[in-house]
């Protein structure tokens, strides 16, 4: 078989070995603006990001003659996105499984009305009141998954059944009444702050440390695992470009500490929020469980024929989103400090732009967890910058569509190209 | 013989690659011409250049279509001169009639309203000329792929068709279907449509091309006149692959140890057609080291049987019992099949095989995830390292293991597959029309690998379409027909003959028996 190997490559491929260096040469030599435009999608999200950013701290400065990113507002960002950054690790999941879920926002109202029900009218504690809302997130999706994942129902129906059928049950568990005032430690889900442990007095150095540990951590992460893809002969990021997106970022979330330390220090859901996000970019790259829920919207019938059981997963990809639901819909219960049968509204929507923002394939099979994050902060900096110049929710609705619409065709024009 | 079509000094780069590279086609007015080359030789670009996929200016040299400078922007173009190209992937719409879908795009209507009148009566005109006799108001997906194939060619001749391009027209077809086709074009060409046949199949090419031009690496190679006594297979393959390839099948001591798997009593039902057995009663075996093969024609159960046997992966109400090394061996789901020791290489490798959008890395890990993964957690190293092993061992001609499938050669993507499965460390291996849509040079490649699986003492089951490949690799064959083994032959005793008429006496016995049951 050898010589009929080298009869068929013709010259300049023959051997491995001259592949690889090929291959290093044009991995280091080659210019960082080429690689950009290779991989414009990935590099792209960011940037948006940080243009949008940009954008609003001028116009901000300019029409209001206050600073965007003032200690109170980058609090208010997290407090305000971390509910849509929530589910959208849950929605990334069960878009890139093939499916959608259209009933997030009732499912949320739901369970915050269940929690406001629990605590409020029934005098559970907290400590009861989050674990059984949970529960009844993920009973809800197990509900839903069970007619899509073992009887096969397109989940766009389900999930819009769902959508209706739990807008319903919260005004009947509200009575179409709010619910609340809530006990402190309720609240403290949302709006309360972790304690500084290096004492009481501003600044918050817990922030500060905390900010500089996680941009070492991603620094050394990163040069890592560039490391790794170099000695693998994987297409690895030119060294320029390397140390300029890490600098950025960790010099990002440094400035983020800094401001956060000069206000009242981390909001406890910015915890919840790394910590989950942690969880499920690992769950996604680097468990067998996430590479199969990608197998399975890659190519359902050829993961099936590989042995791996879609249906379970599918199953599984649906009660997950439902509990995370519950988290979100206790969370915007603690911030409103009531649950009104109008929570949640639009949610949906929120959670599902984020994950097509963040480059997930509305076909299934790709998409990143911190795409959908990217993709839920470009959301949330847009619908707090407008507000902050006081446009319109008429212009804003529009503005939003259109970013959306826009983020798909860079997407498919990005594909086709 | 005046010249309708003059391809001349055709050029095509795509960043990085010179996928055309100075060719020159020449068909004559009234001859079946056929284009060979090996996969990725250039001949759907050239066939995209000639119908204004790759619009006028995005390619070098020119064409002469009817004496006249052809400067074709579209498909629409190339179609108003009178070139229609029917693609291997036919372009039909299941649920639509036979006459919807020949006119569709080119209605037969007065001001929007469709005159079913005149679409019906010209369809059976078209109909009746390609043979096909079928109601023009029964939907399409009704249709096998033969007949389908048909209703391609009708709708292409009521576009006045002037040169007819056919893009692997049989390879999803069965004998007599094939046989069929390659009549109608002979007699279409006797009523004087020019066509060009772009095929694998070169005993087709043989019986009914006029001239054959070879293209190879994106460069004219050869034409060559079958008047002239110049078309051979081998001739063909000599200028495909640009060497001899003595052997077709390479050698191998044939050496069948102890029976390693045997299937007693395996019956199915079709899941749309439960009141009778579609798989009836199949009894076979396979030996270590052995390479038994399974003959028959389309739609005759083949894959749907070794599907079902596969984790029951088609079919309702399976029975039947399997041994595996001696022990009765559980293969009632893919995962505890793969347990067992079975594995199944699909022949759609595109469908129900590879996850195209992902590299080769994760495709070869996919079947077997705890091969690479502790407490459920992956190892990229590892993975990375079993993917470079397997791309080392099967000869995967690609730069590293992280392309995506989808960029790779079929020849290449069929390694990838088997690469998945092996990984897996299976003890019989069920191959479904392994060589289907690969070049010359990767078939040999394919039959190589199989061999050496079978001299490591796995058994081997190779399912094919094409008797002399079976033939050629296998030590037993079994033959199909009907859902059921009606034969088996050893590697002396079978030949193409034997074969054929095992399938059709079976064919006559059922014929018969329902025939009786109809009188009875």
């Amino acid at each position: 078989m050898a010589d009929v190997d080298n009869a068929r490559l013709g010259p300049g491929e023959r051997g491995v070995g001259g592949l690889r260096e090929g291959e290093g040469l044009s991995a280091n030599g080659r210019s960082g603006a080429a690689y950009l435009k290779d991989n414009l999608r990935e590099y792209g999200m960011l940037l948006a990001l940080l243009a949008i950013v940009t954008f609003f701290v001028v116009l901000v400065r300019v029409q209001i003659g206050v600073d965007f990113l003032n200690p109170q507002n980058i609090t208010n960002l997290f407090l305000q996105n971390s509910y849509v950054i929530i589910m959208a690790l849950g929605m990334l999941l069960v878009i890139v499984a093939g499916h959608i879920d259209l009933s997030v926002g009732s499912v949320a109202a739901f369970t915050g009305a269940v929690s406001a029900v629990l605590t409020v009218n029934m005098d559970w504690p907290i400590y009861a009141v989050i674990p059984a809302s949970l529960v009844v997130g993920g009973l809800i999706g197990a509900a839903q998954g069970y007619w899509i994942a073992y009887w096969r129902i397109p989940s766009f129906i389900v999930t819009l059944a769902g959508m209706l059928v739990f807008r319903g049950l919260t005004l009947w568990l509200l009575g179409g009444q709010n619910i609340g005032p809530f006990p402190p430690a309720f609240q403290a889900l949302s709006t309360g702050f972790v304690p500084d442990i290096f004492g009481p007095d501003r600044p918050n150095y817990l922030a500060l440390v905390v900010a500089v540990v996680a941009a070492l951590a991603i620094l050394i992460l990163g040069i890592r695992s560039r490391a790794r893809n170099i000695a693998h002969g994987m297409d690895a990021e030119p060294s320029g470009i390397f140390w300029i997106r890490n600098i950025i970022m960790a010099a990002a979330l440094v400035f983020v500490g800094w401001k956060l330390a000069g206000f009242r220090g981390i909001p406890n859901v910015a915890v919840s929020m790394a910590v989950l996000t942690i969880l499920y970019a690992f769950l996604a790259e680097s468990t067998t469980l996430g590479r199969r829920i990608y197998a399975i919207g890659g190519n359902l019938k050829a993961a099936r024929l590989s042995g791996i059981n879609a249906d379970r997963l599918t199953f599984f990809t649906f009660v997950n989103m439902g509990v995370l639901a519950g988290l979100a819909g206790m969370i915007v219960t603690a911030r409103l400090n009531s649950a009104t049968p109008k929570a949640g509204t639009g949610f949906e929507l929120d959670v599902i732009a984020a994950v097509f923002i963040g480059g997930a394939s509305s076909t299934g099979g790709s998409g990143r967890i911190v795409g959908a994050i990217i993709g839920a902060f470009i959301m949330g900096v847009m619908n707090n910058g407008m507000s902050i110049l006081g446009i319109g929710i008429d212009y804003q609705q529009v503005i939003k569509g259109l970013v959306l619409l826009a983020a798909v065709i860079f997407d498919v024009y990005n594909k086709n190209k | 013989m005046t010249v309708l079509l003059e391809m001349q000094g055709i050029s095509k780069t795509f960043p990085g690659v010179r996928a055309l590279d100075n060719v020159t086609v020449q068909v004559r007015e009234g001859e079946i011409h056929a284009i060979c080359g090996e996969n990725g030789a250039g001949k759907s670009t050239l066939m995209k250049v000639l119908s204004g996929v790759y619009p006028h200016g995005s390619y070098e040299g020119t064409i002469l279509f009817a004496g006249q400078e052809a400067r074709f922007r579209g498909i629409h173009d190339s179609e108003a001169a009178g070139i229609v190209i029917i693609h291997q992937e036919l372009a039909l719409v299941p649920l639509l009639s036979i006459a919807e879908n020949i006119f569709l795009g080119n209605e037969r209507a007065k001001g929007g309203v469709i005159d079913w009148r005149e679409t019906y009566r010209r369809t059976e005109a078209l109909l009746a000329k390609v043979g096909l006799t079928e109601a023009p108001t029964k939907p399409v997906g009704d249709l096998g792929v033969g007949k389908q194939q048909l209703v391609e060619i009708a709708k292409a001749l009521s576009k006045n068709v002037r040169l007819l391009i056919l893009d692997e027209p049989t390879a999803a077809l069965q004998e007599n279907d094939s046989q069929k086709l390659l009549n109608l074009l002979l007699e279409l060409k006797a009523q004087g449509v020019t066509s060009i046949i772009i095929s694998h199949k070169l005993n087709e090419v043989r019986r009914v091309a006029d001239r054959v031009t070879v293209i190879r690496d994106g460069s004219t190679v050869s034409t060559l006149d079958a008047h002239a006594g110049q078309v051979s297979e081998e001739r063909i393959i000599r200028d495909m692959v640009g060497r001899d390839l003595a052997h077709r099948y390479p050698e191998r001591v044939r050496n069948p140890r102890e029976v390693l798997m045997e299937v007693s009593g395996w019956s199915a039902k079709h899941p749309e057609h439960m009141d009778r057995d579609f798989i009836r009663n199949i009894g076979f075996n396979v030996r270590k080291g052995e390479i038994v093969g399974i003959a028959g024609l389309m739609g005759s159960g083949r894959t749907e049987f070794a599907m079902s046997l596969f984790g029951r992966s088609w079919g309702k109400d399976i029975r039947g019992r399997v041994r595996l090394g001696g022990q009765e061996a559980d293969v009632s789901t893919v995962p505890k099949a793969i347990e067992a020791g079975l594995a199944y290489v699909t022949e759609d490798r595109k469908a129900l095989g590879l996850i195209l959008e992902e590299p080769i890395v994760t495709n070869i890990s996919l079947a077997n995830l705890a091969g690479v993964s502790k407490g459920g957690v992956l190892n990229d190293a590892t993975e990375q390292k079993v993917a470079t092993r397997y791309k080392a061992a099967m000869n995967i001609r690609t730069p590293n293991v992280f392309q995506k499938v989808m960029n790779l050669s079929g020849g290449n993507q069929q390694k990838v597959l088997l690469s998945k499965l092996l990984f897996t460390e299976p003890q019989v291996l069920i191959l479904d029309e392994p060589t289907r849509g690969i070049d010359v040079g990767a078939k040999f490649e394919i039959y190589g690998i199989m061999n050496k699986l079978a001299d490591e003492g796995r058994g081997v089951v190779m399912i094919s379409s094409e008797m002399p490949e079976l033939l050629g690799m296998c030590d037993r064959i079994y033959v199909m027909a009907e859902g059921a083994f009606v034969g088996e032959l050893t590697a002396a005793e079978a030949s193409q003959e034997k074969i054929m008429s095992l399938i059709v006496r079976e064919h006559e016995v059922l014929e018969h028996s329902e025939m009786e049951a109809a009188h009875g």
